[in-house]
């Protein structure tokens, strides 16, 4: 088997990547890091797969159509939170509409925590999307698809 | 119902951004077409409402998030932006449902819920603009709705591979453009620490210095390149004749307007008409290249032998008249500037959705296509001539009236040399829509060749939406109150907001 090494290395640091997005991710309320960061990062999990086992097995894995799915799914628990707060009585994201009876702005919280995995997941899902794009490219396009 | 009311403000832009993902997810064909409709129609009656609000109410300010301007982004709406939030949401209710044929003769039919994605994308970008009282929130929102353009653009590329040319092109200028913005912007926050455009105007206030001064030139070049102004307008004539026909007839009637009216509100909501680097730069640069730009750009689309790509000229040519009006500083030409901005969409789209007709059903919108063309889609051509003769100024349309503001707003100054340049450049757009007008009518079909094959008249969904612009364009020609009123008003609004908080 070719690239042993390398192929038996991804398959190591596949599931900590992808641990260490959701850190990213969930911490970012406390220090350093948040939706988009934790995205990239989630996506590179991906990328490196594709690097190392090729593109076929990783759209396999993880075919575009869910990739659509996920963007629409991202951009709509960010605009739902939006809503959802229009409805209770708030102005769009007006996260303290989310739990208007709490001292400490638990509405704050639960908000950005929604906002920020929805942009996570959709620059998980738009990442992807572009390097699928880019790295499935033909080198020439035939004159027919136009 | 109050909750309805309060959230009006943010309605226009939030229901086509969050309808615009959800049309990835529909199948492919008419319903992400019908969707689209049904969301601009809905949009449009939520800007219908709040124009209907803030004319009865007063200026509307909107809290994004309950956080408080200055610190918070606040939507801050006035009877000018009530205007153009009406004007570009009503295109968009028209052109819309007008798209199905022509989209799907021109474009691939695999992508159409991308296409509607994007053009509600663009839709929401454009209302974002208008609506938003936050400087750095219109760079925001210019970029969301350039962005779908630029794809757009490319669109037309199964039609014309220079589709793809077309559309690089303009977004390295328009990213330039974007980029001169910013840098502008992030000059103003230098020099006085805010964002909320009220509070800028209200720190701005009796400041005037190199980087204030450096900052709203960054701004004008900026915002001149979007909106095509004369020497900056390259990207324009190729981007809207390789387009989809549709996409053209949405960006001519909308995107330039849109550019126009930030630059009015950066000059009178945030700077002040005794800034006077500003009133330099409304004599020395604004007015000598409006003129040059209606006589060069309708020069130019007098030799053109392609009937978008004239139009498109002639576009620029119009954006020159608006900054005329701008570049006046008193009230009657910036009245003068956002009727023209009102007037113009109707008339460009209506010619555009005529010129969209005719390419679906000869597949071209080179000149020889339009020979003959009076017998062959009788209802287009008159579409064609109504509009086209509304864009030179004839009475009882609405660029008589247009000219009509414009004329007297010069006079009140006393530019009379300007006033006769206008009555001159209105002459030449005599000359390069007589020319079309004369073909249609006059000349035989071709008798050989691709264009000589029997032609259907266009199919009703495409002529009853265009002809409803063109009876907008009699109606608002006969019925003034609407548009001279309110143009009015806003420009009163636009020169006096600064006291207004």
């Amino acid at each position: 088997m070719e690239h042993l090494i390398l192929r038996v290395t991804t398959k190591i640091l596949f599931a900590p990547i992808l641990l260490f997005a959701l850190y990213v991710q969930f911490h970012g309320d406390y220090g350093p890091g948040g939706g988009f960061q934790a995205g990239v990062i989630f996506s590179v999990a991906f990328i490196l797969h594709a690097l190392c086992f090729g593109l076929d097995a990783t759209k396999r894995a993880l075919p575009q159509n869910f990739l659509v799915v996920g963007m629409v799914v991202g951009f709509m628990l960010y605009a739902g939170t939006g809503v959802a707060t229009m409805i209770l009585g708030g102005n769009l994201l007006g996260y303290d509409a989310l739990a208007p009876a709490s001292t400490h702005h638990a509405g704050q919280h639960l908000g950005i925590l929604l906002v920020e995995f929805g942009v996570g997941m959709a620059v998980a899902s738009t990442m992807l999307t572009i390097f699928y794009h880019f790295a499935g490219r033909e080198p020439e396009i035939d004159p027919k698809h136009w | 119902m109050s909750g309805l009311i309060s959230q009006l403000p943010v309605l226009p832009v939030i229901t086509p951004l969050i309808a615009a993902p959800l049309t990835l997810l529909l199948p492919k064909g008419r319903v992400p077409w019908a969707w689209a409709t049904i969301v601009s129609w809905l949009t449009f009656a939520a800007s219908a409402a709040l124009l209907h609000n803030v004319a009865t109410n007063g200026v509307v300010s909107y809290h994004l998030g309950d956080w408080a301007p200055p610190l918070g982004i606040e939507y801050r709406i006035d009877l000018a932006n009530a205007l153009v939030l009406f004007l570009v949401s009503g295109i968009a209710a028209i052109v819309f449902p007008f798209a199905y044929e022509s989209v799907r003769s021109e474009t691939d039919n695999r992508q159409s819920s991308l296409f509607y994605g994007a053009m509600q994308i663009c839709l929401a970008g454009m209302l974002g603009v208008t609506i938003t009282g936050d400087a750095f929130n219109v760079f925001v929102f210019l970029e969301i709705s350039s962005l779908s353009t630029y794809a757009l653009v490319a669109m037309g590329a199964r039609r014309d591979r220079r589709a793809l040319t077309a559309a690089f092109n303009y977004l390295v200028m328009g990213t330039i453009g974007a980029t001169f913005f910013v840098i502008g912007i992030g000059l103003l926050y230098q020099a006085t620490g805010t964002l909320n455009m009220a509070d800028l105007h209200l720190r701005l206030a009796g400041q005037d210095n190199r980087v204030i001064e450096a900052g709203f030139a960054f701004i004008v070049v900026g915002i001149g390149l979007k909106a095509a102004m004369f020497p900056m307008h390259l990207w324009l004539p190729n981007a809207y004749t390789y387009a989809p026909s549709v996409v053209t007839a949405f960006i001519a009637a909308t995107a330039t307007k849109v550019a126009v009216y930030v630059l009015v509100r950066f000059f009178y909501s945030i700077f002040s008409p005794d800034f006077a680097f500003m009133q330099a730069t409304f004599a020395y640069v604004l007015l000598p290249l409006g003129v040059i730009g209606m006589f060069v750009a309708s020069l130019v689309a007098v030799f053109q032998a392609d009937v978008k790509r004239m139009l498109a000229y002639s576009s620029v040519a119009q954006i020159g008249y608006m900054l005329l009006g701008v570049s006046l500083g008193t009230k009657a030409g910036l009245a003068a500037a956002l009727v023209h901005v009102f007037n113009h969409a109707l008339i460009k789209g209506a010619l555009f959705m005529s010129v969209a007709c005719v390419v679906l059903r000869l597949g071209s919108h080179a000149n020889e296509a339009f020979q003959g063309l009076g017998r062959r889609m009788p209802v287009t051509t008159g579409a064609f001539i109504l509009s086209g003769l509304s864009l030179v100024g004839a009475p009882a349309t609405v660029g008589f009236i247009s000219k009509w503001y414009l004329l007297k707003a010069t006079f009140e100054v006393g530019h009379w040399g300007v006033s006769f340049l206008i009555v001159a450049s209105s002459l030449i757009s005599l000359i390069y829509i007589g020319r079309i007008i004369e073909m249609m009518v006059l000349r035989e079909p071709p008798e050989s060749g691709p264009l000589s094959a029997p032609i259907k008249e266009a199919p009703m969904s495409m002529l009853i939406p265009m002809w409803v612009l063109v009876a907008a364009n009699v109606y608002f020609g006969l019925q003034t109150d609407l548009t001279g009123g309110i143009a009015s008003a806003a420009a009163d609004a636009l020169m006096t907001v600064g006291g207004a908080r």
